[in-house]
């Protein structure tokens, strides 16, 4: 088994007669906690989206613990539904919108999937539940429905919904862009505590720079469908190489 | 005399009276149809609905087509359709049935598109949910998406049901005796029209109004999010 837990080579991916991935090449290790920054537009989500299944890719290669995620067998035809299903029980998503299941509690959002899924019981399930629901300092909302709940809460429970299914990386699809200002901090703090954990593989779309620089091992400065530059959050955000990375920066900043 | 109820033609309100239990045995008639009618249509239009959401084209592009004509061509015509013509292919159904069957078919178009916007709306957020924690695509269907698309299918399908009452009258013409067919027959033997005439639109009005109050009460009871799973 290797170090790298995922793999581009050269991924393309299209909209329509928009290229959104140019033949995109990055590696993630183990344990890694990377940070996607960029413009919108630049690809950024659709690099979660296409880890995660969620979107099809239309050339390249994508290896996940060394296997290929939308190929299999050594010929590499495109993957079947069950070789997806497999290779999806390794990644977990949280969403921008937060996503969760409206008619479901909290405990329900965060059991179904692991006892429809695993294959666990509905006890054990619960048990799991709680030591996450407290992980995220949501102990006391599990009966609760998710509107009754603020933007924070619910995508802490989110978080929590996520981590279930124990997956060995976690995707963040720009985790606090839909929340109110006073809110951001509560669920940056969850997923700061996660960064400590050194065997889940963290994948980053975010704007927040300051928590960025914070948590991650390296930051991905996207442009145009490629990495424009990487580097340490040091080098990235105090020294960039490129002029268009300094260019972004300075526009956020002054935003922020 | 009808259903064994003699009519008593000395006055106007002794009249009334005595065809009222009449009326009434048409007006069974009619919710039977109504209920099996609506019933009919619930079933089939969502066997069309998933026909017409298939990948593939073969089976998609025949649903549509059929629930086009089903919904373009005149409920009359449906029944004249079922009742003269399928008994030249040997299949050979009682009047009631028949016209139920014609409601339930016709309805079934609308029904159908009903389905399908409930369905769709619920968004590719919570789909998207799903294949993340790799939920079957059955199990995202029967768990995630139908519970919350029922609060948005229920009142839709409800007023296609106050409209399927209301048609019900169309299947006297191949002599079901709902209750616009007993009120026009007594008008027939009597020669009076206004009165059991009038007492079919009452009694036609107290049904939609009764039927429209006890779905707007359901539509206040279904809770916004869906199906509360605990």
């Amino acid at each position: 088994m290797t170090d790298t837990i995922i793999k581009f080579d050269k991924v393309v991916k299209r909209f329509g007669d928009v290229t959104v991935l140019n033949e995109l090449d990055f590696t993630v290790k183990r344990g890694e906690k990377v940070s996607i920054i960029g413009p919108s537009g630049s690809g950024k989500s659709t690099v979660l989206r296409i880890l995660m299944t969620l979107e099809g890719i239309e050339g390249g290669v994508v290896t996940v613990d060394g296997e290929p995620l939308w190929h299999e067998g050594p010929n590499l035809k495109p993957a079947s539904e069950a070789h997806l299903r497999k290779m999806r029980a390794q990644l977990g998503m949280v969403f921008q919108s937060f996503n969760l299941f409206p008619h479901m509690t909290v405990l329900r959002n965060i059991t179904e999937a692991p006892v429809k899924v695993l294959g666990l019981s509905r006890a054990a399930a619960k048990a799991r539940a709680d030591e996450l629901l407290d992980l995220v300092g949501l102990a006391d909302q599990a009966a609760k429905y998710p509107h009754q709940l603020s933007g924070g809460q619910q995508q802490r429970v989110g978080i929590a919904r996520a981590l279930a299914m124990r997956p060995k990386i976690l995707l963040f699809d720009e985790p606090t862009s839909a929340l109110d200002p006073e809110l951001v901090g509560e669920v940056l703090n969850v997923i700061g505590k996660l960064a400590e954990e050194h065997d889940l593989t963290m994948l980053l779309v975010t704007h927040e720079m300051r928590f960025a620089r914070e948590i991650s091992d390296r930051v991905l400065f996207f442009d145009q469908g490629r990495i424009c530059e990487e580097g340490s959050p040091e080098d990235l955000f105090t020294a960039p190489t490129q002029d268009r990375t300094r260019e972004f920066l300075g526009s956020i900043l002054k935003e922020g | 005399m009808l259903f064994g109820f003699e009519w008593d033609t000395s006055g106007p309100l002794v009249f009334a009276i005595s065809i009222l239990p009449m009326l009434l045995v048409g007006m069974w008639v009619t919710i039977q149809a109504t209920v099996l009618g609506f019933f009919m249509a619930l079933v089939l239009g969502l066997i069309w609905a998933v026909l017409k959401a298939a990948p593939s084209r073969i089976v998609s592009w025949p649903a549509k087509a059929f629930t086009e004509f089903l919904r373009d061509t005149p409920l009359i015509v449906q029944l004249f359709f079922l009742y003269y013509v399928l008994p030249e292919f040997g299949i050979i159904l009682p009047a009631f049935m028949t016209g139920a069957l014609a409601l339930g078919m016709q309805y079934s178009a609308y029904t159908s598109e009903v389905y399908r916007a409930g369905l769709e709306a619920i968004g590719r957020d919570q789909r998207e949910a799903a294949r993340a924690l790799n939920l079957t695509t059955v199990r995202t269907f029967t768990h995630v998406i139908v519970p919350q698309a029922v609060p948005r299918i229920v009142p839709a399908m409800g007023n296609y049901l106050v409209s399927i009452m209301k048609d019900v009258p169309v299947l006297s013409v191949v002599t079901v005796l709902e209750m616009l067919n007993v009120g026009r027959i007594i008008g027939d033997r009597t020669f009076n029209y206004l009165i059991p005439l009038s007492l079919v639109g009452g009694l036609y009005l107290i049904m939609t109004l009764v039927a429209s109050a006890g779905l707007r009460l359901l539509g206040s009871r279904l809770p916004k999010q869906g199906i509360p799973l605990k």
